[in-house]
């Protein structure tokens, strides 16, 4: 197969190529990484007609600019992010988010900072080399590639219909509400006034918040006796550790495989990809359920992302200039923060 | 053979796709030996098919953690095998191998030995002689891809961490804090206290079938060499 690849024009921490991540090597202190939001990367690729896991590029924090080189290129974003198309004939223009679009050499793709994480997926999937499994950025340990202004990514020339492009019906949403954890593992370090502060309290995001974790502030947890230190065991994305602060620190994709703070409790499976798309500020409340809601959880949102790509129709079969305004709506939103 | 600490094994839930199997809440050889003859019969039983599900374990100090796939394991039926296989009580037998890592104590490397040794009430050379005649277990890896926790550590070099850990530990630094001594196999932060500097190569990506130089349940031995023999 022919190749073709985007190039990063500019861009940086906060960029990365995520799959489904490292499974295998946690016991030797490997983190799983992947996407913070697999449904969103599902969705990108989805568009684009890939396989769920396939490798895409996951945006956070900062805008982007990506060149076609060679192609054509079909690429999809997926999520709350407004983009530019800068044609390399000159001329410029808006591109949905939640469609396809296929990019000719030397097309830039202008991409505005997201709120929370956004996914951009190319047909036939980012072709770095796979590191131990997986082509996912792990830069504390240089695995998978580090994104900087210059590098190309190497990517497979579309060979489908270039004016067929997709579009979905609309985002893809997910559940609001408290953020639903499973207690523990080690609730019984906690009393009754900790526990009663964490299931009922607002905790807001701090801006100590990356791919590792997030630090959240509300009100001290008090540890009972033991303490704030346990001898390391194992965590997981999720976990939700308490140092001595009192103080509870979110784990996400990049934490380490264990880890010597007590976990007052663990977000279920389904509730992670929310945590994608927190930001300084945001407000959370969690609350307790059981590992048979849990699983209900993971099927509903399974059937939430099999319902919305059976949705997907060819671009122009939709009401395209309302799925724009509301791409805009978002932009004019977004224009007071940056 | 002594007992297990009362109350163990237990399995907690870590959310709604891992279990953590503990068999103790301390540094101990017997509970790490349940926790390695654990994991060993885990992967035999993973092997062998009879675990659908199972993704991967992660064995520690006093525990191991059990990741699974929920939609190919009922988490139920898998917790409680996890706990019957715990309460048979295995224990490590076979011991990993033993390793004779180089490891240079110039002064530019090592630049927290002068302070250790009079922490210590010790000279220099003591602390070396006793860094080198120790043979270390290693418990487990984590904090960073490679990282192994070293057991053995003698009781007169036990120190708390540096209070202002430093924002830059160089890779291949021997480092030692509390019971432990531990090598950072990347530059990091880190508030150990650093004794030496290993040429060894503790982690190597392109190894695919096992990057890591060291596995739970390895022995490593200190061999003292000079700086040219780091191969830097």
């Amino acid at each position: 197969m022919s190749q073709a690849a985007l190039e990063i024009v500019s861009g940086g921490i906060g960029v990365s190529i995520q799959d489904a991540g490292r499974t295998g090597y946690r016991s030797i202190g490997v983190p799983v990484s992947g996407a913070l939001d697999p449904l969103l990367l599902a969705a990108a690729n989805g568009l684009v007609g890939n396989a769920p896991a396939v490798a895409g590029l996951e945006l956070r924090l900062v805008a982007t600019a990506l060149k076609a080189v060679g192609g054509p290129l079909r690429v999809a974003l997926a999520g709350d992010v407004s983009t530019r198309l800068l044609a390399a004939s000159g001329e410029g223009r808006a591109v949905a988010a939640w469609s396809s679009v296929t990019l000719v050499d030397g097309d830039v793709l202008q991409i505005g900072r997201p709120r929370g994480t956004a996914y951009l997926a190319v047909a036939g999937g980012i072709r770095t080399p796979k590191m131990l499994g997986s082509r996912s950025t792990y830069a504390r340990a240089g695995l998978g590639l580090l994104l900087a202004p210059g590098e190309r990514l190497p990517c497979a020339v579309f060979t489908g219909e270039v004016h067929r492009d997709w579009r979905a019906a609309g985002p893809l949403h997910h559940a609001s509400g408290p953020i639903r954890v499973m207690p523990g593992p080690q609730l019984d370090h906690f009393g009754a006034a900790a526990r009663e502060a964490f299931f009922g309290a607002d905790f807001v995001v701090t801006p100590a918040h990356d791919r590792m974790g997030l630090r959240l502030a509300g009100p001290p947890l008090q540890h009972l006796e033991g303490g704030a230190d346990i001898v390391s065991d194992g965590v997981t994305p999720g976990a939700i550790q308490v140092p001595a602060d009192g103080q509870p620190i979110v784990l996400l994709a990049d934490c380490q495989t264990v880890g010597g703070y007590p976990k007052i409790a663990t977000v279920i499976r389904a509730d992670l990809p929310r945590l994608a798309h927190v930001e300084a500020g945001d407000v959370l409340r969690f609350c307790c359920v059981d590992a048979t809601a849990a699983a209900a959880a993971r099927r509903a949102l399974s059937r939430g992302l099999a319902d919305w790509l059976a949705a997907l129709q060819p671009a122009g079969t939709l009401d395209a200039a309302s799925l724009l305004s509301a791409n805009l709506a978002g932009a004019a939103v977004r224009g007071d923060e940056t | 053979m002594s007992l297990p600490a009362a109350g163990y094994p237990r399995l907690l839930a870590l959310g709604d796709a891992a279990f953590t199997v503990e068999f103790g809440d301390g540094i101990a050889p017997e509970t790490h030996a349940r926790v390695l003859g654990f994991a060993a019969a885990l992967d035999t039983l993973v092997a062998d098919g009879r675990l659908p599900g199972v993704i991967e374990r992660v064995p520690t100090f006093r525990s191991v953690t059990v990741h699974f796939d929920p939609e190919r394991a009922a988490s139920g039926v898998l917790g409680e095998t996890l706990l019957a296989l715990a309460g048979e009580g295995r224990r490590a037998t076979a011991s990993g191998r033993l390793w004779t890592l180089p490891v240079c104590f110039d002064d530019d490397l090592a630049p927290d030995l002068a302070d250790v040794a009079a922490r210590a009430g010790l000279t220099r050379e003591a602390v070396i002689a006793l860094l080198t005649a120790t043979e270390f277990s290693v418990y487990m890896l984590g904090f960073l891809p490679g990282f192994p926790y070293l057991g053995g550590l003698p009781a007169v070099l036990e120190m708390p961490r540096l209070a202002t850990p430093r924002s830059r530990v160089p890779a291949g630094s021997v480092a030692i804090a509390g019971r432990m001594c531990a090598v950072y196999p990347w530059h990091s932060p880190g508030g150990w206290r650093l004794v030496g500097r290993t040429g060894a190569r503790l982690f190597d990506t392109t190894q695919a079938a096992r990057p890591a130089l060291l596995a739970p349940g390895d022995r490593v031995r200190w061999q003292a060499v000079a700086r040219e023999a780091l191969g830097e």
